[in-house]
């Protein structure tokens, strides 16, 4: 592609400028304050493991749930032809634009002990989700999820649905056309959902808190372990794991760009 | 062979074509945008299921829904070329060729050689590699060709191969097609609303208007004497529909002419613009086919200039660009027109 060589503007490049600023300052701040004489330490404490331990696993968890169920979902709402399916999108896109400890609460209500869904449950399988990495999982799922739905259905709704016309007509059976042409090239929206929602899971907090609650070792994810400590005046081990999860987003953000070629 | 009787009733379109096309034949489906000629191709590889009618491949019913038959598209022995080409972007040129030969179980290895080959015959072999958005249009469309050539089709259709193609390469890439469809043993249709491709490309033409058709012939026959204003239009010549009584012929919009033929009944009737005469003056000593008009339009047809009349019947007529200054056709005005009977052609509606 062409490369256009835009004139250069003060102002558009001083916007820009404090924008970027904007940015790199509280990282600066982070880095600059962090407590490098015992960052060691405090990385490698019980709480710091285990709250990274439970993050991975439950954002990994809810990650492979938005993709199980999400995909179905995000292919329903681009394709699908049915009455209510605005009212469905906005639904099942809520938790987007909701706060997240309103989500906690709706959780709770719905799927907590007491929860028209959680009391049967409880009953029928002995399964409860309150205050237990599950209870993390769900509370993840719910508002990562919907990152995940809207950023496939979008990618399914801008793809030239007319290839797939072309590849049946080649001899390629549904099955074919989905794993060939379909999957190929809606691969973009596929891989930068997965990672938008990968990176609101790991971040939850307020749904988690509200839901699961706040128990080391059981549902006390990185954001939880650093909330606890920065507010228990413990400043160093905040910024210490916060340092962690700067490295980790940074490291995927990174990874991404590179593979999908936005870079 | 392909037999088919297509009926669809869509929103935009009631389509209702009955035709065959025989094996190494070319059909050109020529027709006005919106007539429903993609359609049909749709409609044949499967794509858009049929209301009524039937599909027949050489003795293979493909659909009939009376019957209740529909083989699905990825199992009809049909290939379609695409107007815009729909080449996968995902792929380069050899998977793009390649991918109908692996949907119908041919091994990776065969589908790739083949492919290649087919590319090569195109004098594709460069861009063998490349994917599609690296391509020109030009080598765009002949991959585009070769992925339809290769699955060797019974029935290959053509969705204007030529239409989105720079005039500069216009003439060599209908030269190739030519090559190709002449060796082709397959029912092949080609669709397209440029005269010169259906006359260049097709054995015999099918137009069709509003979605039937409304003649089919081979391309002398057609553009000798065409059944549809469209045609006329194509090919530039006059057409008047009317009832003939002997000598003269009632136009179905008003007024008459005579003719040199005798004929009764519906009737059409030919007229070369370059046999039409224009004077401002009433021309002296002639009565019949004698008629006046006002200049509607006046337009550059090379080295000629056709000037539009609006009268009983409304003609096109063409004169010298010098007549341009000495009518002083740019004013308007009241034009008369005279048109030799010798001149007109007719035959039966």
């Amino acid at each position: 592609m062409a490369k256009v060589k835009l004139p250069f503007n003060p102002v558009l490049a001083l916007l820009a400028a404090l924008a970027a600023l904007f940015f790199i300052f509280p990282l600066i701040g982070l880095i600059a304050g962090a407590p490098w004489g015992h960052v060691a330490s405090v990385i490698t404490s019980k709480t710091a493991v285990q709250a990274l331990e439970l993050s991975i696993i439950a954002s990994l968890s809810s990650t492979a749930i938005a993709i199980v169920f999400g995909f179905p979902l995000a292919w329903l709402l681009a394709r699908g032809r049915f009455p209510g399916k605005g009212v469905l999108r906005g639904l099942t896109t809520l938790p987007m634009v909701l706060p997240p400890v309103v989500g906690g609460i709706a959780l709770l209500l719905a799927y907590g002990r007491k929860g028209f869904i959680g009391k049967p449950l409880e009953s029928a399988t002995g399964i409860t989700l309150p205050f237990t990495l599950l209870g993390v999982i769900v509370a993840e799922s719910f508002v990562a999820m919907p990152f995940f739905v809207i950023t496939v259905e979008s990618g399914l709704r801008s793809m030239n649905r007319r290839l797939e016309d072309a590849a049946r007509s080649l001899g390629a059976g549904r099955r074919t056309v989905f794993t060939r042409v379909t999957l190929p090239l809606i691969w973009p929206s596929l891989a930068a959902g997965t990672v938008l929602t990968w990176a609101r899971a790991l971040g939850e907090f307020g749904a988690t808190i509200t839901f699961a609650g706040n128990l080391p070792g059981v549902t006390q994810t990185m954001p939880l372990a650093i909330y606890i400590s920065q507010s228990s005046n413990m400043t160093d081990e905040a910024i210490a794991l916060s340092l962690i999860l700067v490295l980790v987003s940074l490291v995927v953000m990174i990874f991404r760009r590179d593979r999908s070629g936005a870079g | 062979m392909l037999q088919a009787d297509i009926q669809l009733r869509l929103s935009r379109l009631d389509l209702d074509a009955a035709f065959t096309v025989a094996s190494g034949e070319v059909v050109a489906l020529l027709g006005p945008n919106g007539s429903g000629k993609s359609t049909i191709l749709r409609a044949l590889t499967g794509l858009l299921p049929l209301a009524g009618g039937r599909v027949v491949l050489d003795d293979t019913v493909l659909e009939d829904p009376a019957q209740g038959v529909m083989v699905q598209p990825e199992k009809r022995p049909i290939a379609l070329m695409f107007q815009d080409y729909l080449l996968f972007p995902h792929m380069n040129a050899v998977e793009n060729v390649a991918f109908g030969l692996r949907s119908r179980g041919t091994d990776k290895k065969t589908a790739r050689e083949k492919a290649s080959q087919t590319l090569a015959r195109l004098d594709l072999s460069k861009v063998a590699e490349a994917k599609p958005g690296a391509m020109s249009g030009g080598q765009q469309q002949r991959v585009a060709m070769a992925r339809a050539l290769v699955t060797d089709p019974k029935l290959l259709l053509l969705d204007e191969p030529l239409a989105a193609l720079d005039v500069s390469i216009k003439t060599s890439v209908r030269r190739l097609l030519r090559g190709v469809l002449s060796q082709s043993k397959a029912a092949n249709i080609l669709v397209t609303h440029d005269l010169l491709d259906a006359v260049a490309l097709g054995d015999r033409m099918i137009v069709i208007e509003n979605g039937a058709i409304v003649q089919t012939g081979t391309p002398g026959e057609v553009t000798a004497r065409p059944r549809s204003s469209y045609v006329a239009d194509l090919t530039g010549v006059n057409l008047l529909r009317g009832t003939a009584h002997g000598a003269v012929l009632e136009l179905d919009g008003g007024g008459q002419i005579f003719c040199a033929g005798h004929a009764t009944g519906p009737t059409l009737a030919v007229i070369a613009p370059a046999a039409v005469a224009v004077s401002r003056q009433r021309p002296e000593g002639r009565e019949c086919n004698t008629w006046q008009g006002k200049v509607n339009a006046v337009d550059l047809m090379g080295d000629r200039v056709r000037v539009h009349i609006d009268g009983t019947p409304a003609i096109t007529a063409e004169v010298p660009p010098a007549a341009v200054d000495q009518l002083k056709l740019d004013d308007g005005g009241d034009l008369w027109a005279f048109v030799e009977p010798a001149a007109i052609t007719t035959y039966p509606q």
